[in-house]
């Protein structure tokens, strides 16, 4: 059987805001001939099922509902006659960036593209991952699990919760599954710190009297057929748990937000390097991979904090994409660069020799930095400086080096970061 | 109504006894406890084809798991099951480990392995390049293979199913007495079964049945193993199951790629006194991580998916025990099958189902059909025929589990057939779905709803493997569509 073939200038796997944002920002460079992939049954990604406010302060200056945020960039699409598919999941992906998908209208397709933009997202870390020794019972799900249960099906999982890890969809559900009638026992986060946001710390556990316990982990798991309760236990600074400080918590049911992994498995069918450092591809300061035509953006390429940071990111993919297509001369000879004291998942990680505009890096801090020092080296020279009040690794850093600094140095380079004192 | 045989149990080898048994003209029911079949040892083990080198000669263990690993071919071409001759690596490493390697070697050829020999170091690490370079020397064995030890499972009953046996799941046996006539009288809370002979293989609970009918009385300890899954993305780190020579340390943990890309690493060996406990420990998995480095330096700490726990039953005699005890005619027993019952259970069930036959007196059944066609695995195929598929089956277009490419028409059939999925945990152990990286993290809600669909039940009543592992608590919206 022949296998129906497309052309398009620019494909774009996955319609969340990364997705999205990539299109529409690629459409108005005058890109014409570009579609959209989705593997479910609507645009928007995550942020279906993400029905709280917080979102847009920065992208519209005005707080909108994950839906409502959508909806906004699925109406630009839609006014900007881009073409979408949903229910289509590309199954392949090849370094000639020849992709497969299987469509519910469609069958199975194949798209031959000038360019490629990587926008699929990313997972969350299963119980299966941490080692989490006990019963393998129900009533252990992933935060977004519960997520789109209760707010896309309206199914409760369960009445009475613990929290295990504090990253910002676990503590989004702690406020949601209170406000559904459950009662939220605790939060237990192994490090001395969330990696989630401050305000939702404040607004998702502190509002509701939900205890959040540092340097705490869950080390048993009660329950042979569905979950009736967690052995808790403090940690020591190697994160061993501490003999002796073991409680029981009776509970049904168990949320994990213990972390997101980009989801790169067609990044590495198409050759795209991946970092071990942030789990998504390596990119330039252009969002180029070492693919030529395959960019990345969202958190497929590094995990954000806000989406309002990723329509951004990939607003720039879409211009970059569209300025390939072109015929604009992009990846040259690249230098890597140095993730240097204090500086996780750093992004860009390898740069042009000479980049054509000023270019931001953004990073995780490895830890919490008070009166911190951000600093880009390069060859010795200082290249840029900035100063924090606090740095945490829940919330992403970020630096900008002017282009002219570029011009006037050699060597290799390097972010850090550094206490400096009051 | 009156059966010719009763079987106990739905693991391997009850089920693999059960097709073999629908050869021949006799009604034959199998009664599991829970509520599926494959939910005991037989779904969480090594998925190991052993060679059969490490049995005492002689025994029963070395003599089914010989002749088990010869019908592995067969088995697998006729139920669709994957099935891949690896090769095993007994590897030492340390040069004093080379006399018990030779004495491994003439162990297995008294037990007619073939094809044994010794791989030096440097041929070694040329095959696995990932191997400790510590290693010194292995037992090669060629004949080592690999499975899906529920798939195979499945495959065995749905074939039986398909010729005639009857299912019975969530029927734990709680009484086995004779009647007058002879005949048997097996209680269950799912009704009590009139059956001329009954065969036991009920695991780790075997000895408890042979106990209600025979003076012989045995005991079966359960002996728990833990385990890590790798992620499929180190499919290739190894290409043959490695073992470590058990040294006076313990007998090591083995790296054994599966038939799914995944790599299993464990056991553990820890005898248990609650039969049915198939917790993970932390200290137990600590163990498996610890010696698993001695295999695999490079292991990387990211690499995991998931860990389980197995326990296997093991006899006081350390074999098979098999057969008729001599007090209790027609009644057949299959106690202590443990680690190599996987590889022996072809050998088993044709073994068992022979000398029930004969004991029954019955002829062959003309109609018994061998071939089990398995569900069409999308993730298998190639894009040509994925579009033909699809042409003929649109639901092959609805990926349901992305991690493992498992579609909607392959979790509906997975319900629809004989011996069904009725748990969401069934439809991963015939599909695949939820096994991958995610963990079902994506795929669970649509999940939960095909499984309502297809029984016509409630998503609130779906569970994870019977029980009360219910996934649903209650629904925030009154009338909600579908209740």
């Amino acid at each position: 059987m022949n296998m129906k073939t497309k052309r398009v200038d620019l494909l774009i796997i996955g319609g969340g805001p990364a997705g999205l944002a990539a299109a529409c920002a690629a459409r108005e460079a005058g890109v014409t001939n570009l579609l959209i992939l989705e593997r479910e049954d609507a645009l928007g990604g995550i942020l279906r099922q993400c029905i709280h406010n917080g979102f847009g302060l920065h992208t519209f200056q005005e707080e909108l509902t994950g839906p409502e945020y959508a909806a906004r960039y699925i109406a630009r699409v839609q006014e900007l006659g881009i073409p979408y598919e949903c229910g289509a999941m590309v199954i392949s992906l090849s370094p000639e960036r020849r992709a497969v998908y299987v469509s519910r209208t469609e069958g199975i397709v194949a798209v031959e593209a000038g360019a490629v933009i990587l926008a699929m997202g990313c997972r969350e870390r299963p119980r299966g991952a941490l080692g989490t020794p006990g019963w393998r019972c129900a009533g252990i799900f992933t935060a977004g699990t519960a997520q789109k249960l209760v707010n896309l099906e309206g199914r409760m999982p369960g009445k009475r919760v613990v929290i295990l890890g504090s990253g910002d969809i676990g503590l989004i559900m702690a406020r949601r599954m209170t406000f559904s009638g459950a009662k939220v026992l605790a939060c237990v986060e192994i490090m001395p710190y969330s990696s989630g946001l401050k305000r939702n710390i404040v607004q998702c556990l502190d509002d509701y009297g939900i205890p959040l316990l540092f340097n705490h982990t869950v080390v048993d798991i009660h329950g042979r057929e569905r979950l009736t309760g967690v052995t808790i236990a403090e940690v020591d600074g190697k994160k061993r748990p501490i003999p002796g400080t073991e409680q029981e918590i009776a509970c049904d049911t168990l949320l994990l937000s213990v972390g997101l992994i980009p989801e790169n498995e067609l990044s590495a069918m198409a050759g795209v390097a991946l970092s071990p450092a942030t789990g998504g591809p390596v990119v330039d300061e252009t969002l180029a991979t070492n693919v030529p035509g395959i960019f990345s953006c969202g958190n497929v390429l590094h995990v954000h904090d806000l989406v309002d940071f990723v329509s951004a990111e990939a607003a720039r993919a879409g211009e970059m994409a569209a300025r390939f297509l072109s015929g604009e001369k992009t990846a040259g000879e690249r230098i890597p660069l140095i993730a240097g004291n204090g500086v996780s998942a750093l992004v860009p990680e390898v740069l042009s020799k000479r980049p054509e505009a000023d270019v931001t890096f953004m990073f995780r801090p490895r830890a919490v930095y008070r009166n911190a020092r951000i600093a880009v080296f390069r060859g010795g020279k200082q290249l840029a400086v900035k100063r924090a009040r606090i740095l945490a690794p829940g919330e992403m850093a970020e630096i900008t080096v002017k282009q002219d600094a570029f011009c006037e140095s050699e060597g290799e380079l390097t972010v850090s970061v550094e206490e400096v004192g009051a | 109504m009156l059966y010719d045989v009763i079987l106990i149990g739905g693991g391997v080898v009850g089920c693999a006894t059960a097709r073999e048994l629908a050869r021949y003209s006799l009604s034959v029911a199998l009664l599991e406890k829970t509520e599926d079949i494959c939910n005991g040892q037989s779904k969480a083990n090594t998925a190991i084809v052993h060679g059969g080198y490490d049995a005492a000669p002689g025994s029963n263990k070395a003599k089914f798991n010989v002749r088990g690993n010869a019908m592995f071919e067969r088995i697998a071409e006729e139920l669709s099951v994957p099935f891949s001759r690896n090769g095993s690596l007994v590897v030492s490493f340390e040069e004093s480990g080379i006399p018990a390697l030779l004495a491994l070697k003439q162990r297995g050829e008294a037990n007619g392995v073939k094809g044994l020999s010794i791989l030096g170091r440097e041929a070694l690490l040329a095959r696995e390049p990932n191997l400790n370079p510590a290693a010194q020397a292995a037992l090669d064995v060629p004949s080592g293979g690999i499975v899906c030890p529920y798939e195979l499972t499945i495959a065995y009953a749905e074939n039986a199913a398909q010729n005639g046996v009857t299912f019975f799941r969530d029927a734990p046996v709680t009484a086995v007495s004779r009647n007058a006539d002879g005949t048997f009288l097996v209680s269950s809370p799912a009704g009590e079964f009139a059956s001329r002979a009954v065969v036991n293989c009920a695991g780790v609970h075997s000895a408890e049945l042979n106990n209600m009918v025979s003076e012989e009385k045995h005991s079966i300890t359960a002996r728990r193993g833990e385990y890590y899954i790798v992620d499929k993305a180190y499919r290739d780190a190894f290409h043959s199951t490695i073992f470590q020579l058990p040294t006076a340390m313990g007998k090591g943990v083995l790296i054994a790629p599966t038939v799914d890309g995944t790599i299993l690493i464990g056991p553990t060996a820890d005898d248990i006194p609650d039969k049915d406990d198939t917790r993970t420990t932390a200290e137990g998995l600590a163990r498996v991580l610890s010696r698993a480095k001695l295999s695999w330096p490079g292991l990387p700490a990211r690499a995991f998916i998931t860990t389980y726990a197995g326990v296997r039953a093991h006899a006081e005699t350390d074999d098979f025990i098999l057969g008729e005890p001599a007090d209790a005619p027609l009644f057949f027993n299959a106690l202590g099958v443990e680690s190599p019952g996987l590889s022996a259970a072809p050998a088993l069930g044709e073994f068992l189902a022979q000398s029930v036959a004969e004991r029954l007196g019955t002829a062959p059944n003309p109609a018994f059909d061998p071939i089990r066609p398995g569900i069409p695995k999308f993730r298998d195929m190639t894009d040509a025929e994925r579009a033909e598929i699809i042409a003929r089956d649109p639901e092959y277009a609805k990926i349901v589990c992305r991690c493992e490419l498992v579609t909607e028409a392959e979790i509906r059939a997975s319900i629809r057939r004989p011996v069904g999925a009725r748990t969401v945990d069934g439809i991963k152990r015939r599909t695949r779905a939820g096994m991958g990286r995610c963990q079902a993290g994506f795929c669970l809600p649509r999940t939960l709803e095909l499984l309502a669909e297809e029984l016509a039940a409630s998503p609130l009543s779906i569970t994870k493997c019977g029980g009360e592992s219910r996934y649903l608590e209650s629904n925030l919206f009154s009338g909600k569509a579908g209740e």
